[in-house]
């Protein structure tokens, strides 16, 4: 379902973030990327959600050609992925619910229905009730979850998180690993950039490592 | 889990009728939204409406206030006119006798006499003053010929002019095109002015609304980089602020309605006096509901267009980090 060949990333300022990257994702599939700080783990995820345009290469998301996308279906994209992001992107003049129910109303769901998605996706990341309360009075890792509970509301075939555990203790983490185990259960691709190599070696799943913006090595499994 | 299974492209699911549903909800609450947000500070918001309603008001009452001197143009016919008043020693007979030989004359279109006795029932008729005059003695007023020129040129009706105030029996010459038709000159002067001066309020309104605008996108953006990530289109972005634009623009059409509406209350008793005085019956009224109606739509239509140039010079350029 995700195709990248040949990619590289140039950045304006002249830093290559990425050079040649070629890997496949099959549907369902879940993975890490790992790499050191500056590897271009980031910038990666933001190819696939074009935020960033790749210099050269192509990028196939669901059968479109991510890298040539016309700038009216990005949208449309991105409600296919359900991203979260390592500043979390949370909106601070919003409360928890409608920081979550943001995905729904953009999609234009029937209030009905937003109310139940997003009752449902705060549970999950043990948030439900913390609906009315604003991000601001929340942890960094009470915030990381409302991020992931807005990620997964929209129900995407692709979720992608950059360092969903970076704020939280061991259990937690643990706990929110979990959480995307069971999204990937029921279907969703997954893949997970992380640091946290302990946890990574905990779960015996693929792994995508950058160095330097190459890759180097991806372990299969399964 | 079974509530949060993924569908791939959720959106192609719902039904025609669901998005337009969707798309209704998402007008009313964003369009309550923007009012919301904009009473949320009223400062800001009254100042914005009072200087839109000032650059509205403006034009409209120069517009209303030419239209009323329009009435005064339709009712000359456009021909110049020469008032020859008779010395008060010419008899009737005399005054008709001169009538006919002016009209033999090759520079003189028409005479026409206009008899003490006429001028008496005429005077009467117009001003109502007639019970005045009937104290008198006397009849006060002069005999008149009224002569329309062959000529058109003001030069040439200047040299006829010249000549019939030679004659012995005349007593006064008055020729009214002189001053009318600078009076004329003065209002096609005065149309541009206010059409310019429109111009340059409506570029006005679209500059004071098009940069309060321009502030809250800068206010919003975080706002707008979080929808756009994840998945608001351009048009979901935009429409906040385009019914920011229209509130502006409607508020400060109301504003202007006001401001109309006073000034006409206030000027309409000079006006109408002023109108008398040229026997005309014009009266500045009240704006009607029709053009209260347009006022409001052009108000608001001007607010939407400041708008949509805003955000497209403003928006595109955020885009999420
Ligand atoms: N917008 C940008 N402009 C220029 N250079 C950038 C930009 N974003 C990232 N970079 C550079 O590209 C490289 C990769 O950055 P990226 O954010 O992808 O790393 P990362 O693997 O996510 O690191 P971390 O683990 O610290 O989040 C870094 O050297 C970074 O400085
Ligand atoms: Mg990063």
């Amino acid at each position: 379902m995700l195709t990248f060949d040949q990619v590289s990333k140039r950045y304006p300022s002249g830093k290559e973030a990425l050079s040649g990257i070629s890997f496949a994702m099959q549907a369902g599939e879940f993975a890490f990327l790992t790499g050191h700080s500056g590897a271009g783990k980031s910038t990666l995820m933001k190819l696939i959600i074009a935020m960033e345009r790749p210099s050269t290469g192509q990028i196939l998301f669901n059968g479109e050609n991510v890298n040539r996308i016309a700038h009216s279906r990005v949208p449309y994209l991105r409600r296919q992925v359900g991203v979260v992001f390592q500043n979390h992107q949370l909106l601070f003049d919003r409360n928890v619910y409608a920081n979550v129910a943001l995905p729904l109303e953009i999609g234009g769901h029937r209030p009905s229905e937003i109310r139940g998605r997003v009752r449902a996706a705060l549970s999950k990341v043990g948030l439900a009730d913390r609906e009315n309360h604003f991000p601001i009075t929340l942890s960094g890792g009470e915030q990381q979850r409302v991020g992931i509970a807005r990620a997964v509301v929209n129900r995407p075939s692709l979720l992608l998180a950059d360092e969903p555990t970076g704020n939280l203790d061991p259990d937690l983490s643990r706990d929110i690993m979990d959480l995307f185990l069971q999204f990937n259960q029921v279907g969703v691709t997954v893949v997970i950039a992380t640091h946290d190599i302990a946890l990574v070696e905990q779960l015996d799943k693929r792994r995508i490592e950058l160095d330097q913006g190459r890759l180097r090595e991806s372990k299969w499994q399964t | 889990m079974a509530n949060l299974t993924p569908s791939g492209a959720s959106i192609s699911r719902q039904s025609l009728a669901d998005r337009i549903a969707a798309w209704g909800r998402h007008h009313r609450f964003v369009s309550q939204d923007a009012l919301l947000r904009l009473l949320d500070t009223p400062l800001a918001a009254i100042t914005t409406w009072i200087v839109v309603a000032i650059a509205l008001a403006l034009p409209i009452i120069l517009y209303l206030l030419l239209n009323y001197a329009g009435t005064l143009r339709q009712d000359w016919d456009g021909s110049p006119r020469i008032s020859l008043y008779l010395h008060s020693g010419v008899d009737e007979r005399l005054a008709a006798d001169l009538t006919s030989r002016l009209l033999l004359r090759s520079d003189v279109a028409s005479a026409d006499l206009i008899t003490r006795q006429q001028a008496l029932l005429e005077f009467e008729q117009h001003s109502g003053f007639g019970d005045i005059l009937n104290t008198l003695p006397d009849n006060p007023l002069p005999a008149l010929i009224e002569i329309s020129p062959v000529a058109t040129d003001g030069g040439d009706i200047r040299l006829l002019v010249a000549s019939l105030q030679q004659e012995d029996w005349v007593e006064e010459v008055i020729y009214d095109a002189d001053w009318m038709l600078r009076l004329f000159t003065m209002l096609e002067l005065a149309e541009r002015l206010t059409l310019t001066i429109g111009i340059v309020l409506a570029v006005g309104v679209l500059l004071i609304i098009g940069n309060t605008i321009r502030l809250t996108i800068e206010n919003r953006r975080s706002e707008i980089e979080v929808v756009k990530l994840v998945g608001g289109t351009d048009g979901f972005v935009r429409r906040p602020f385009l019914y920011l634009g229209f509130w502006l623009g409607l508020g400060g059409a109301l504003g202007a309605w006001l401001v109309v509406q006073l000034s006409i209350g206030y000027l309409s008793g000079p006006i109408e006096r002023l109108a008398q005085s040229y026997r005309n019956d014009f009266a500045l009224r009240f704006l009607s509901i029709e053009e209260t109606c347009l006022i409001l739509i052009g108000g608001s239509f001007l607010g939407v267009v400041a708008a949509l140039l805003s955000v497209g010079q403003h928006l595109s350029r955020i885009q999420p980090q």
